[in-house]
């Protein structure tokens, strides 16, 4: 018979699976582990350190009753749908100009894309400057005569996160514009000469031809725009702080707050099992018509 | 003889020979109304993506007095680098007034180990779960890019008391853990697409050969694959320079990345404001992932679309 | 079938599952020392797989594997004796090409001139002597394979696994590799399994011919008896080009066996049965090669002949193939090339029913 000892399972690639001890770590310890002890700690009274004293939902009944949280989900809504719309429509639209053939295409995308480069924290300051009411844009156009013009989004409660808005467009539309761009790239290019030879005009192509073909790409970006807007902090903090008063406040900086200043870890955490729950609700239809329709290969 | 052949070419009634009709190129006119709204449009949208950097540049550039009585659109009429000096070297933040140098450094200390420990990691598991599949491995992948959408909000704490525990909080070392744990959905994904489009018959033949797994990952696949690492690289320096929420929370104040210090200066609420400094120090931060950036050109492109879309 | 004594691969009741999906079915082969074994068949009927579980590039579910009398069932590639031969060539694209023949070597840890002196031989059998310093992206796709072949010689082994190698070549390129694969073989003498679904390459390569389909070898043998005595209809439908004729009708038993299909009776009395005769009434299939149909004058001598029209000329260049009906059912025969038949054109068929298969219609087996 034979003299070679067939390994026990463990052993079988082993080198494989040592070498994948960090992301069984990660997976298991950080993303599962530590997702499930703060929705377990999100039911307790925990204050300055996480204690298990069980006070089922009352730190979700607190959250709700907070106007600074209700204010933070309000302008969470605001901006997710003002980034959803514009960041799509911008994006598609500079994709379809620069897939034209025009000159110069290069140029036009680098231009583009930098602002991605940059973090949401240099964005949240130039904005900030050139949104301040007296030096900025504001200040500009009363000192050309039109002395009653008022542009200054970021000292005024009840459109500050349109102003947050804008700045959040001016760094991200560049990669969707990207996104998009490799969509359109990704068509075959008969389906254009079969529209011109049927004569359809350019825009009813892209609307009923094109963009129904870019499906996939379009379910991708949302997903990806989407658990962008969720994760918003950066940005403003840089920008206005929350403020003026809690006016632009957003469920992320809420949770940094009362996790690290407040010392209400309770209230953090049930911020926080607030907003994955909310991911969730996106990311699960995703995952589910994406992995869960056909079978791994 | 050619009457035939011009006559069914040119319209309706022309019925006779016709020299007249189209005949060679069709003529483009540059200015044509679909090149005009083309460029036109492009070019608007130019401006408006390039109207901030503008502002910052020549803010950066003006002395305060300029700044205060001048237009933010206007360029400099006496260009200063004092700015750039003051914030470099002597802006305040809190206690310390030595200017974004100690930021500057401090992200280079936090970026550098965390790029390399991030891709490390990340190819050679990338490279597992593309050649070597083991049972279970891919519901570990699976919980990993399941775990890149969570918001980062939810795992901030445990990743703290986890930190305090083996004694990194607030240290260098242990930011660069967090990074390197919260860039390993994205770049495992990376990796694992590009191993597994490279030909599997490849990975036969070295395992033929007698190659094992560190022998194939270092002979074979690495130096097969210095695109996908370059384009990891710009990913991972551009996304950890420009990190603030983990710098805020796993670092100290003297250990600040330059994003933190850069928010901290800009945004302090004491002493008068210096619109030239605050220009400067943001030009500086953002001046790292704009230097990668203009410097890969499609390679960025490819990242950033190789990071966002998955395989 | 004669047992092999020694064989120098043994593969015994191997079976691969991929959960409740069967891809090999308790597969039994013996290949002798210095055999030249081709793996035939379709895409999907598991060819490649069963060469991959040979070199042990894939896990088995059960069964186990012999190579020259050593179980090495669990045994890790390297360990088995075996090169192996791939489609896409793939060579390592960073190495020079005496690098991509040394690699398995060094990482055997062999002593230096040894590495060297084997790398001359296989230089020298296959004409490559030039090219060792240069980088695959520089080479042709002929040179590329052979430095494939390259790096299975330098290996020494007893075994050598084919993986489709000619199918990425142009027609021109595959049929000179074959004949410099069968010198090959000629000078090394080594055990050979060669994986192909060109039917071509396995008639002119192999010393015994495996048909597969659907993870079962379907009959084993040397290439001219698969050719003439196909056990099975799909193995007389797969080999031969153009196909065999089939024509589908019933048998009629008795001392004059014959068999008829929509007004054809066909005389059987000069066919060789293979064990049951089949009974009266039977459906059944009769298949007959192009090649082995007679026409004008000659079909005359041929113990059946048949009246017909042509349908379609097909020429070939070197000879023609001509459509006709037999029994309700399009047939098709050659004749030289210098035959000028038009469509419509009465003609005479005939053949000798000794070179024809009859096969089961139920079980598709030849009878």
């Amino acid at each position: 018979m034979s003299k070679s000892e067939r390994p026990s399972r463990l052993f079988r690639n082993l080198n494989a699976k040592v070498a994948s001890i960090p992301m069984i770590l990660t997976a298991l310890v950080v993303f599962v582990g530590g997702t499930a002890w703060t929705v377990l700690y999100s039911f307790t009274n925990s204050k300055l350190l996480p204690r298990l004293n069980f006070v089922g939902l009352d730190q979700y009944y607190r959250l709700w009753a907070t106007p600074r949280w209700l204010i933070s989900i309000e302008n969470l809504l605001i901006y997710g749908v003002i980034s959803l719309v514009f960041s799509l429509v911008i994006g598609f639209i500079l994709a379809a100009l620069l897939d034209q053939k025009i000159r110069f295409e290069d140029t036009f995308r680098t231009i583009f894309l930098y602002p991605f480069a940059l973090s949401f924290i240099v964005t949240g300051l130039v904005w900030q400057w050139l949104l301040n009411p007296d030096f900025g844009i504001q200040g500009v156009i009363r000192k050309l005569g039109w002395t009653s013009f008022a542009f200054d989004p970021l000292y005024n409660s009840s459109i500050v996160i349109y102003g947050i808005s804008i700045a959040a467009l001016w760094q991200g539309t560049g990669l969707i514009m990207c996104l998009m761009l490799a969509g359109l790239r990704g068509i075959d290019e008969d389906i254009w000469k079969a529209a011109r030879v049927d004569g359809i005009p350019m825009w009813k192509t892209y609307l009923f031809i094109i963009i129904p073909m870019m499906r996939p790409v379009f379910i991708t970006t949302l997903v990806i725009i989407a658990s962008g807007i969720v994760k918003v902090y950066d940005l403003v903090v840089a920008q206005t702080s929350g403020g003026p008063g809690i006016a632009s406040e957003v469920p992320a900086k809420y949770v940094y707050d009362y996790m690290f200043f407040a010392q209400n870890l309770g209230q953090g955490f049930a911020a926080s099992t607030m907003m994955l729950l909310s991911v969730m609700i996106v990311i699960v239809p995703w995952a589910y018509l994406e992995f869960g329709g056909r079978k791994r290969v | 003889m050619s009457d035939q052949a011009v006559s069914l070419s040119a319209p309706s009634g022309a019925g006779h020979a016709d020299a007249s009709g189209p005949s060679g190129p069709k003529p483009r006119h540059i200015f044509s109304r679909r090149n005009i709204f083309l460029y036109g449009t492009l070019i608007v949208a130019a401006l408006y993506y390039l109207l901030p950097l503008y502002v910052m540049i020549v803010t950066s550039l003006k002395g305060m007095p300029e700044i205060r009585l001048g237009n933010i659109f206007s360029p400099p009429l006496e260009i200063t680098f004092e700015p750039w000096v003051k914030a470099w070297s002597t802006a305040c933040t809190g206690l310390n007034c030595d200017g974004l140098s100690r930021g500057f450094w401090n992200s280079v200390r936090i970026t550098v180990p965390s790029v390399i420990l991030s891709i490390a990691i990340a190819s050679v598991n990338g490279y597992a779960l593309a050649n070597w599949r083991f049972k279970g491995a891919d519901t570990f992948f699976i919980i990993l890019i399941v775990g890149a959408f969570i918001p980062y909000q939810v795992m901030i704490y445990p990743i703290v008391i986890i930190l305090r525990e083996i004694g990194l909080y607030g240290s260098l070392s242990g930011l660069v853990v967090v990074h390197s744990i919260f860039g390993m959905p994205i770049l495992t994904l990376l990796f694992r697409n590009y191993f597994t489009s490279m030909p599997e018959e490849l990975f036969r033949a070295a395992r033929v050969d007698g190659a094992g797994f560190w022998g194939i990952y270092l002979r074979i696949m690495l130096p097969m694959s210095l695109p996908i690492f370059v384009v990891a690289v710009i990913l991972q320096v551009t996304g950890i320079w420009n990190d603030f929420l983990f710098g805020v929370v796993y670092t100290r104040p003297d250990t600040y990345p330059m994003t933190v210090q850069l928010n901290n200066i800009v945004n302090s609420v004491q002493g008068v404001k210096e619109y030239n400094v605050n220009m400067a120090a943001t030009i500086l931060t953002g001046l790292v992932p704009l230097v990668i950036y203009f410097i890969s050109g499609r390679l960025f492109v490819r990242g950033i679309a190789a990071g966002a879309v998955k395989g | 079938m004669a047992e092999i004594a020694n064989p120098s691969v043994s593969i015994q009741n191997l079976s691969l599952n991929y959960g409740a999906v069967s891809v090999l079915q308790t597969l039994n082969l013996d290949i002798a020392e210095g055999e030249f074994i081709v793996l035939l068949g379709p895409s999907g009927c598991g060819k490649s797989t069963l060469l991959n579980c040979i070199a042990g590039l894939l896990d088995i579910s059960k069964g186990r594997i012999f190579i020259k009398g050593k179980n090495v069932t669990w045994e890790e590639p390297k360990d088995r004796g075996i090169g192996m031969v791939f489609q896409s060539y793939a060579l390592y694209p960073q190495m020079t090409v005496e690098k991509n023949l040394s690699f398995g070597l060094r990482v055997a840890g062999l002593p230096k001139d040894e590495i060297a002196k084997r790398i001359a031989r296989a230089a020298e059998i296959l004409q490559i002597e030039p090219l060792l310093q240069r980088k695959p992206s520089a080479l042709s796709g002929g040179q590329r394979q052979r430095v494939a072949i390259g790096r299975a010689l330098v290996r020494d082994v007893d075994v050598f696994l084919f993986d489709e190698p000619l199918s990425n070549l142009d027609a021109k390129l595959r049929s000179e590799l074959r004949v410099e694969i069968k010198l090959l073989h000629r000078r090394l003498q080594n055990t050979m399994i060669y994986v192909t679904h060109d039917q071509i390459e396995a008639m002119t390569l192999a010393d015994r011919i495996a048909v597969m389909k659907g993870g079962v070898i379907q009959q084993l043998d040397a290439p001219q008896t698969i050719y003439n005595r196909p056990v099975n209809r799909f193995v007389a439908g797969f080999l031969g080009s153009p196909a065999m004729n089939f024509i589908e009708g019933q048998l009629e038993a008795g001392d004059a066996a014959a068999f008829t299909a929509d007004g054809v009776s066909i005389p059987l009395d000069r066919y060789e049965f293979d064990k049951d005769r089949g009974s009266a009434g039977k459906p059944c299939v009769f298949g007959i090669r192009p090649e082995h149909v007679a026409f004008g004058d000659a079909a005359k001598a041929m113990p059946f002949t048949a009246e017909s029209a042509v349908e379609i000329v097909e020429p070939m260049g070197s000879d023609t193939l001509v459509w006709t009906k037999l029994g309700g059912r399009n047939f098709s025969f050659r004749v030289e090339a210098e035959k000028t038949l038009r469509t419509g054109d009465p003609i005479r068929i005939g053949f000798d029913p000794a070179r024809a298969s009859l096969f089961d219609t139920p079980s598709g087996n030849r009878l």
